[in-house]
């Protein structure tokens, strides 16, 4: 295993070509400009196509045409960017077009600042733009995690005809890490019939059309049917969930992406004083583990859970919904990119156990 | 019994949904005919607009997209790399191109983007119900300036195709009108110069045809035609103002 020092972005970029993305568009936004400069160097050497789109916007629409087109098609931005992509990611679900976003968040709302946040759950997790419609949401925490998922994003996209988003967080993106980059000459592609690719009258394939309007009743509701039964199949195959030191644990943290890393030391230290913490950490946030997080809190053992999040608390709502009051769950985070330190996460939980 | 005049090919046997005296029906059936007649029917894509047009796709004969409101440029940007040898085009009417999709258009013909529009002017939002448009003539009475529009309060109507002319990545810009026969053989020739400059690679292509919108202008069709000659042409110069 030759392990490579990589700044992730350019990692995440990288992974995305090894797993046969040949297509990139996007907008500059701050802290993410080195995946598109990267893909803007390196897709034309691999007979791919990067372009620069004049907003967000154009970004995420020239995605669907891509994606529409057959191609393995992604975009990224942060936070601000992504709010505008919303209209394009509503129409890419309703007209059940695979396809990869990354939004590598930063602190908002509005302009917000340029550090690492995570108050983009709500809106990865909940929808974001309109409609009743969901993406599959990926939220590693290491470069190296995110570039094994790259690959894993594209299949689910064109498994499922979703798109499927990362949500890491400036971190991520900006730090350096060692890297075991895949390399993969021929990754598997999907057939796509749907595509528009060329349609000859009395051909063998169908004439393609990519298309988000179902203007009668009866046939919005037969696509909101196919949609939701294929969620309900990716909420029971798909979820990714870790569990670290849970089983016989006194108290158990929830915690996603880089801050369930800083959650990971709070765990050690902890175990230092002689408390047994354990950690659960979502991978996938849709669809959520709401099994996994119920069964490593509901434990006998447990006394109570506390969510840490760099949010004014947002996956806490789904962490309360999956326990469902059987237990209590305490939140721990600030909105915007205040990062809990783990010493002050430890203490929490030792005041937790005093109370 | 001879035929001496059918429905092309290049389009479904779906009956438009257009109202009586509407010009989309026309522009369709001129697409249609250039993309059959240029043989190109088979590697042709085309991109619906939102607005009266969108439907299209249940027209036209061939791959097509549905695309969100004045994204069409855009999504016809990203078909277009994928499969460049292929063609493509979009239909776009005037609140789609000429209000919420003007960084698309624009960009599309900055980038060269080598895709042909045909957009249609009728100075009105038709599909909404007759709102003013970019395009709404200074004086022109709609559901959103039922006094007239007032050029102090919201400017005086865009012209698209000259603006388009000035970016270098344009290789052909026509305007064209549906009020005549003469001016409906010139359309046709617009439309088919409009694609041989995107099949020769020149660039970003696009006819601005003014179109008449009986229904939400308040008049009969022939009635219509008439006022289109008398007011939008001599705001609206016809003509090619690129050719590269
Ligand atoms: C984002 C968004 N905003 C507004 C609308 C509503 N809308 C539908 S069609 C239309 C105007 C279309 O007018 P035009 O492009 O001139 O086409 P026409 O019907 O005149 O051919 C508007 C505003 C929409 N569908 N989506
Ligand atoms: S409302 Fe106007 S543009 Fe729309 S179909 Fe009727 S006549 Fe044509
Ligand atoms: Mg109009």
């Amino acid at each position: 295993m030759a392990l490579k020092l990589m700044k992730g972005c350019e990692a995440i970029a990288e992974a995305a070509i090894q797993a046969g993305c040949r297509y990139f568009f996007g907008y500059p936004i701050t802290p993410q400009n080195d995946i598109p400069e990267y893909m803007s160097l390196r897709l034309p050497q691999v007979g791919g196509c990067f372009l620069q789109a004049e907003s967000e916007l154009a970004a995420i629409n020239m995605v669907y045409g891509a994606a529409g087109a057959g191609a393995r098609v992604m975009t990224s931005s942060s936070s601000p960017g992504i709010s505008l992509k919303q209209e394009g990611i509503s129409t890419c679900c309703a007209a059940e077009l695979p396809c990869v976003i990354v939004n590598m968040m930063r602190g908002g709302p509005g302009l917000g600042n340029i550090q690492a946040s995570q108050g983009d759950y709500f809106q990865a997790t909940k929808g974001g733009g309109h409609g009743d419609y969901h993406t599959i949401v990926i939220a590693p925490s290491s470069i190296q995690e995110t570039v094994n998922m790259m690959g894993k994003a594209f299949d689910l996209a064109e498994e499922y005809r979703i798109p499927v988003m990362i949500l890491a967080d400036g971190l991520i993106g900006q730090m350096m890490e060692p890297v075991d980059m895949p390399n993969n000459p021929n990754p598997t592609m999907h057939d796509k019939p749907w595509a528009a690719t060329g349609y000859k009258p009395g051909g063998a394939k169908q004439r393609a059309i990519i298309n988000s309007l179902y203007i009668e009743t009866e046939d919005l509701d037969t696509l909101e049917e196919r949609l939701q039964n294929r969620y309900a199949v990716i909420r029971g195959k798909e979820v990714m969930v870790e569990t670290y030191n849970t089983e016989g644990a006194e108290y158990i943290l929830c915690a996603y992406g880089t801050v369930a890393r800083v959650c990971k030391a709070a765990v050690r230290l902890c175990a230092e004083q002689g408390v047994k913490v354990g950690l659960v950490r979502p991978i996938t946030l849709w669809p959520f583990p709401t099994k996994e997080v119920h069964d490593a809190i509901a434990q006998d053992s447990v006394k109570a859970a506390l969510t840490v999040e760099v949010s004014a608390g947002q996956m806490y709502e789904d962490v309360r919904l999956a326990v469902n009051g059987c237990k209590e769950v305490a939140f721990m985070g600030k909105a915007g990119s205040m990062i809990p330190a783990a010493e002050d996460i430890a203490e929490r939980i030792l005041k937790m156990r005093r109370a | 019994m001879a035929t001496i005049f059918k429905r092309t090919s290049v389009l479904t046997d779906v009956p438009f949904h257009y109202c009586p005296g509407c010009g989309h029906g026309i522009v369709h059936r001129m697409v249609a005919e250039v993309i059959d007649e240029l043989g190109i029917r088979e590697k042709t894509a085309g991109v619906a607009p939102v607005g009266c047009a969108v439907f299209a796709y249940n027209y036209f004969d061939v791959d097509m997209y549905e695309a969100a409101h004045g994204r069409a440029p855009a999504v016809a940007t990203g078909y277009k790399r994928v499969h460049p040898e292929n063609v493509c085009f979009t239909y776009q009417g005037d609140g789609d191109l000429a209000s919420i999709g003007t960084a698309e258009i624009v960009h599309a013909a900055h980038r060269g983007e080598k895709i042909t529009t045909i957009f249609i002017n009728n100075a009105i939002y038709g599909m909404t119900g007759g709102q003013m448009a970019p395009t709404t003539l200074v004086g022109q009475k709609t559901t959103t300036s039922p006094l007239g529009r007032d050029k102090n309060h919201c400017g005086e109507p865009i012209r698209i195709a000259e603006m388009l002319a000035t970016i270098n990545g344009s290789a052909f810009i026509a305007r064209t009108a549906l009020n005549n026969t003469a001016n409906l053989v010139k359309t046709k020739a617009a439309i088919k110069k409009a694609f041989e400059a995107q099949l020769a690679g020149k660039g970003f292509s696009l006819v601005e045809i003014l179109s008449p919108c009986p229904t939400n202008w308040g008049k009969s069709p022939a009635e219509a035609m008439d006022w289109l000659a008398d007011n939008m042409i001599p705001y609206y110069p016809l003509g090619i103002m690129k050719e590269v």
